[in-house]
């Protein structure tokens, strides 16, 4: 198997910082950051990648794909379909038996120290399958109790399993929820299957309402974490997701994670077909900023398949075929990790904060895109980033808004002129580009589009660098930490 | 009487072998097979055959 997700080194970097600490408040909430949440749910979190965009720098999930069958129909979806290139949710290359699935997570565990959860996510519905998936997570719990359970599900079977998510000890339930208002939702769903019959229209979308928001508030009763994931569907439910986020939060969702639709042609799905478009960068920011409080804004919409940190995957390094004779989990090599992490991520906090102190006279906010691996670290050369994480600098301090593919899907074949399109588009609207290395013509290219790319900044934090970047700006010659 | 799975159709993900209250449906391979000893097309159990309203792709579970 190839190296680990990311050396221990290269994130261990000895960076020495002066000053104690401070009272900037920079961290405005974006996902879950310590700074906006209460102690007791920040230790729920704070190594769930997919419920803290401060643990998707350190800590990898890998997602079973034991649950093919579903229960209703999304336009968007299309079971028919799989791509091993593909990154979307409801695609996998390979299913799984509980006993299998288990096996697989022993050799991921015992390879890659920085996973932390298991979570059933399709390719189907997880509750659809029921039995499969508890099944699952009773042999992984056996196994490796240090483990987080995960599940999502669209939320029709909730209501009947809830006390049994609760007494496994399943802490955090993703639902997705695309509406609250059924006639919305018959635009969406074509038809579900309950109670044995198939229903059509808005009794289908009503019946799925009410399981979604009654098995929320069951969930959210009983201390279990829920996420609430809403597919922007432009034109369809961009008004009304705003309500979701109100609906949602005072039923107890802990976390709201607006994502866009995903929509080709070429993957059969009814909005392929029919020339639904999914939303641009900008649509979905504005949706996010609109629709209200503790937004994710760092899914990357993963396979349900999917192994390791949220921005890459190795699901094909761990196919069944590969498996071979697994060596046994090591726990003393976790323990290192998690050392390591805790005392990066305070180095981390304090170097922002540091820098937050430093900020010059106003400025109008800019975005900074960062070429990263993981670890909150600027350590990925431009040339071999397929994302970049966009940040956005102001007076009040740094904050993540997101992230931007460069990539394209399943396009095969496409010369470099067009892997630099496409780049550059994931790069509309940023003003610096912050990355480990970059070569002399990308970086004149860009600079001809009015992007200041650098790699001065290489393997620095992430928030620290994009402030003293932004002070440079504004008092040339001065990288200024430590006003 | 009974119902088949079109075998280019079917997905394999098992819907319609948890619905069927004959147990008739099981898998073979990478798709899913229908007893025809077995099935009743769920007629006296059900209003519909359960195969055919739970399977994702349409024409699939048909009349044999």
């Amino acid at each position: 198997m190839s190296q680990k997700i990311v050396a221990l080194s290269s994130i261990a970097r000895n960076v020495v910082r002066e000053g104690g600490s401070c009272n900037a408040s920079g961290g405005f909430a974006c996902g879950a950051s310590p700074d906006d949440i209460p102690k007791g749910l920040w230790r729920k979190v704070q190594d769930h990648p997919c419920y803290s965009e401060d643990a998707h720098h350190y800590f990898a999930r890998m997602h079973v794909a034991v649950a093919p069958a579903c229960n209703i129909q999304c336009h968007y979806c299309n079971r028919k379909f799989d791509c091993a290139s593909e990154s979307r949710p409801g695609v996998v290359s390979e299913k799984l038996t509980p006993e299998q699935a288990a096996r697989k997570v022993m050799a991921v565990a015992a390879d890659v120290p920085q996973l932390s959860v298991v979570g059933i996510a399709g390719p189907g519905d997880a509750l659809a399958n029921a039995d499969k998936t508890f099944r699952t997570f009773e042999l992984v719990k056996q196994a490796l109790p240090h483990l987080k359970l995960c599940l999502s599900t669209n939320g029709l079977a909730l209501p009947d399993h809830v006390e049994r998510i609760a007494d496994m000890g399943i802490d955090h339930v993703t639902i997705t929820i695309n509406m609250v208002d059924p006639e919305i939702g018959a635009k969406i769903y074509p038809w579900i299957f309950f109670r044995h019959r198939r229903w059509k229209g808005v009794d289908a979308t009503r019946i799925l309402h009410e399981r979604q928001m009654e098995g929320l508030e069951a969930l959210a009763t009983r201390g279990v974490l829920v996420k609430v994931n809403s597919v922007l569907i432009p034109g369809v439910n961009d008004e009304n997701l705003a309500e979701v986020n109100a609906t949602v939060r005072a039923k107890g969702a802990f976390l709201h994670n607006i994502m866009p639709l995903i929509s080709d042609p070429a993957h059969g799905t009814h909005y392929g077909a029919t020339g639904q478009r999914g939303p641009t960068a900008s649509e979905l920011r504005t949706v996010q900023d609109r629709a209200g409080s503790r937004q994710m804004r760092h899914c990357r919409q993963c396979r349900a398949d999917a192994v390791g940190l949220l921005g890459e995957d190795r699901g094909a390094e761990f196919t069944l075929d590969k498996l071979g004779e697994a060596k046994p989990y090591d726990p003393h090599q976790r323990e290192t990790y998690l050392a390591v992490v805790e005392r990066e991520r305070a180095d981390r906090q304090r170097a922002k904060e540091m820098a937050q102190m430093s900020l010059p006279v106003p400025n109008p906010p800019v975005l900074v895109a960062v070429a990263t691996k993981s670890g909150g670290r600027i350590n990925q050369h431009f040339g071999h980033a397929t994302e970049f994480q966009i940040y956005e600098v102001a007076l009040r301090g740094v904050r993540f808004v997101g992230h931007r593919r460069a990539d394209r899907f399943c396009a095969g074949g496409q010369g470099d002129e067009d892997a630099f399109a496409a780049t550059l588009r994931a790069l509309d609207g940023v003003s610096a580009l912050l990355c480990a290395k970059i070569g002399q013509r990308p970086r004149e290219r860009l600079a001809a589009i009015g992007i200041t790319a650098t790699d001065q900044f290489a393997f620095e934090y992430i928030e620290a660098s994009a402030i003293a970047w932004y002070a440079s700006q504004s008092r040339p010659g001065s990288a200024a930490v430590g006003a | 009487m009974a119902l088949q799975i079109v075998a280019n159709n079917c997905t394999g993900c098992g819907a319609c072998e948890f619905e069927c209250p004959n147990r008739a449906i099981t898998a073979r391979a990478a798709v899913f097979v229908i007893n025809p000893g077995k099935c009743t097309e769920c007629k006296g159990i059900y209003p519909a055959p359960q195969c055919a309203a739970a399977c994702p792709i349409p024409k699939t579970c048909v009349k044999a």
